[in-house]
């Protein structure tokens, strides 16, 4: 009884001074900058140095920190500032201007500046906070509660928000009810598979070797998908905590974070998480005071995508190629080193602490009774607003895409949604109505993979789309099974010479046919799923296909060699230079009425010229097939003579 | 590639240096091993995956199967500056072949190849996570998000102009 008191007591002496470090934050002026590497990429770390340097000039009494992402992409860079007296602003589309203006505007003269504001932290009575936006009926945040709004270098932060208060209460209970809890919580892996998280930690709990280990898989090797990248970035010591009750449930000794190297900041605050933790008494010989000891070190991955696979990931830890290997033995039970492992994806172990500290119930609460829970998904492509969302399970694809992402950009319509990344598949927009979570979308056939959501609009060709996940799993295919390493070689032949418009009538039941061999014969999902593009593009969009193999014309002009960039004579204006400037290799002439044309023997389609050409004119066309503009041209001139 | 005898034994020097840090008996701590030799180095010369392969006492082909394995290693040394440039889904479909190409075409080398004056290597990479800001370039550590074949000039011109006012400044 006693080791159960001092757990949540020790936690309780390093909450209070990190509260009161917190509650004197707050009574000053604080900015927290979305400084991820998502706003790092559009300049939020200039932003955040002219608001240093600015408070500082103006000896304004502020605190600027680098924080996560909230996951309003779409509006990078973005600040919040929490000003005494008024509610925390959040600004968007920030620049270095803008950022001086606001400390001059704001924080000197006490003028808000709210039509720069997005949203408001907090309700009140001027600014609509983010609740009210239509995407506010939608979402609901679990894991992302506080991303974005703490500094992910500080575990006084996190601690001031609550954080740690999950494993303390892990350390009051017996390992076995940890995991009895998280069973009954129906947490599922949010990996991509979906494996019941309890049950795994149950497999691993129970074996009879003592020398264990939990590992976090941070290797997001899924290209579209960017959460786990945003949630170490944002919310390091949440991941570290779920990582640490799952130790204790499980009883490892040692964890690991096997993070790609293509994500250097999330390496980074990671391993910065780990020494505050260590130095604070939460991890090392004595975590929080008690007799359980854990030890965490961070591996970094190294570029293979097979090895977010858990037997692959496991083989590169212990310093072989990622290859896959059979299952059973499942790591539970053999994994690193021939030791029980468990591996844990980060969203999974994200969900831990909350389990703990709210119960299973207040877990199923949410989602679906198969899927319970939120899920994060990531949303990009051609939608307006870009960025995280954390939504219930069981949400349609419309609100995603309608509510969320406030519907396509531009003027063109919606075409599909591409899910689940390589392994997963496209929907077409005559399905939005689908709820998503692990069965809906297995059934719909796409999966649910690791949750990025890319939005396909009237302008990209699904042919093109297939062609592009089958080179990239037959580029990261290990090499280990014949039907993976040769199928998906010959399948991308197959649509790579379709999409150059030399595509025979026979290439689509061959690909059928291969599909089928290649989810047969490989060992791992990599292999069994990466067919799944091809054939969901097959089943929804098949008169795509044939109009690049018969008429060799592609539909969403996309395909470069199917097509050819014209300029419109009647639509150009002659004094207009724009596109000929823009001409990276002056294929651009002015014929003798001034009117510009483009040599299509000199054009390398890079779409500059569509580009430059003013809004007022868009005078510059993709037509499809490429003989099409010289059968143009070849009319203006006959009409002129 | 051939070395000249100083550059070997500059680069043995310091693989063994950094294999010193390292039990000899753990192959899991290979990949870190690695990692780091690269990370000094730039590259993995074929002596440094020998050094390693006595240190760990493995055959040197088993290493060579591991640094062909993953992307991330390189047998070639890279340019002063590395250029990469995102092929994820987002970046793909929102023209990040054109920016691949407009690279190319500035830099006049073709993906995978290093500049003759060793000042720029070019490379794709999968996805870097930014896909909200596609599509993405990235040179060094610097992300660049929303590029276009213009920005791409500039951002090489930029370099260009920085260099030559670092060797106008160089006299002194």
């Amino acid at each position: 009884m006693n080791a159960i008191k001092t757990a949540a007591m020790v936690l309780e002496e390093i909450r209070a001074e990190a509260l009161n470090k917190w509650s004197s934050l707050r009574q000053r002026t604080l900015i927290a900058v979305g400084a991820a590497t998502c706003g790092r990429a559009v300049g939020a770390l200039e932003v955040a140095r002219v608001f240093r340097e600015e408070t500082e000039r103006l000896q304004v009494d502020a605190t600027v920190i680098e924080a996560g992402c909230i996951g309003h992409c779409y509006a990078e860079p973005l600040a919040f500032i929490y000003k005494p007296g008024f509610p925390g602003i959040c600004y968007g589309y920030l620049n270095e201007g803008l950022a001086s203006r606001l400390v001059r505007d704001f924080l000197v003269d006490g003028d808000p500046c709210v039509e720069f504001a997005l949203a408001a932290d907090g309700v009140n009575d001027f600014i609509p906070t983010f609740q009210d936006f239509p995407r506010g009926l939608v979402e609901k945040k679990i894991v992302m509660e506080h991303c974005g709004l703490i500094d992910p270098e500080n575990i006084e932060h996190y601690l001031a928000v609550g954080g740690y208060s999950g494993l303390a209460a892990a350390l009051a209970l017996d390992p076995a009810e940890v995991i009895k809890e998280v069973k009954s919580s129906g947490l599922r892996g949010r990996g991509g598979a979906g494996f019941p998280t309890g049950s795994k930690w149950e497999l691993c709990g129970g074996a009879a070797e003592k020398n264990r280990y939990v590992i976090c898989n941070g290797d997001e090797g899924d290209p579209g998908a960017f959460m786990d990248r945003t949630i170490l970035e944002s919310n390091p010591h949440l991941v570290v905590e779920g990582l640490t009750i799952a130790a204790y449930a499980v009883g490892a000794g040692k964890g690991y974070f096997y993070i790609r190297a293509e994500y250097p900041l999330a390496v980074e605050r990671i391993r910065k998480a780990l020494k505050q933790a260590e130095k604070y008494g939460i991890l090392g010989k004595s975590v929080l005071g008690t007799g359980f000891s854990l030890d965490v070190e961070v591996f970094q991955g190294s570029g293979a995508f097979v090895c977010g696979e858990e037997t692959a990931l496991i083989a590169s830890m212990e310093g072989k190629p990622g290859l896959p290997r059979h299952r059973p033995p499942f790591p539970s039970e053999a994994g690193l080193f021939g030791k029980p492992t468990v591996i844990n994806n980060v969203k999974t172990l994200s969900y831990v602490p909350y389990i703990i500290r709210n119960g299973a119930e207040w877990f199923k609460g949410t989602g679906t009774p198969g899927s319970p829970g939120t899920a994060i998904f990531a949303l990009a492509g051609k939608l307006v607003n870009t960025g995280l969302a954390e939504v219930p399970m069981g949400t349609t694809l419309r609100q995603i895409i309608y509510d969320v992402g406030s519907g396509i950009a531009g003027n063109s319509s919606f075409k599909a949604v591409q899910i689940g990344g390589p392994s997963g598949g496209c929907l077409p927009g005559e399905t939005p109505d689908t709820p998503i979570d692990f069965d809906s979308l297995t059934r719909a056939g796409a999966m649910m993979g690791s949750g990025g959501i890319v939005v396909l609009d009237e302008n990209d060709c699904m042919v093109e789309m297939a062609r592009f996940f089958l080179d990239f799993t037959q580029k990261e295919s290990c090499g280990k099974c014949t039907f993976c390493r040769l199928g998906t070689k010959h399948m991308l032949g197959i649509l790579e010479r379709i999409t150059k418009g030399e595509g025979r009538p026979e290439d689509m039941d061959l690909l059928l046919e291969l599909a089928e061999d290649i989810r047969a014969g490989s060992l791992c999902s990599l292999g069994k799923t990466a067919p799944n593009p091809v054939l969901s593009t097959l089943k929804y969009f098949r008169a795509e296909y044939e109009a690049h193999i018969r008429e060799k014309r592609c539909p969403a002009l996309m395909c470069k060699d199917l097509i050819a960039y014209y300029i419109l004579p009647h639509k150009c204006e002659r004094s207009c230079d724009a596109c000929v400037g823009s001409c990276p290799v002056e294929a651009i002439y002015s014929n003798e009425d001034r009117i510009k044309v483009i040599n299509q023997e000199k054009c390398v389609k890079c779409n500059s010229c569509l580009v430059a050409c003013p809004p007022q004119y868009r005078a510059v066309i993709k037509v499809s097939p490429p003989d099409q503009a010289a059968g143009k041209e070849k009319e203006n001139d006959e009409q002129k003579s | 590639m051939m070395l000249s005898a100083e550059e070997k034994k500059e680069a043995v020097e310091k693989t063994r240096e950094i294999l010193a840090r390292y039990d000899t008996t753990s192959r899991g701590s290979l990949i870190p091993a690695l990692q780091q030799i690269q990370g000094v180095l730039g590259y993995l010369p074929a002596e440094a995956m020998q050094e390693a392969a006595d240190h760990f006492s493995i055959p040197a082909v088993d290493i060579y199967g591991v640094v062909t394995f993953y992307n991330q290693f390189r047998l070639t040394p890279p340019g002063k500056h590395q250029v990469k440039v995102c092929m994820g889904t987002a970046c793909h479909m929102k023209g990040g072949n054109i920016i691949m190409e407009s690279w190319e075409r500035v830099l006049k080398i073709k993906v995978g190849e290093t500049t003759p004056d060793r000042e720029f290597s070019l490379e794709r990479v999968a996805c870097v996570g930014c896909c909200t800001m596609a599509p993405v370039a990235l040179v060094n550590e610097t992300v660049h998000g929303k590029m276009t074949p213009t920005k791409v000039d500039g951002l090489y011109f930029a370099h260009q102009l920085a260099n030559q006012q670092k060797k106008e400044g160089m006299p002194e």
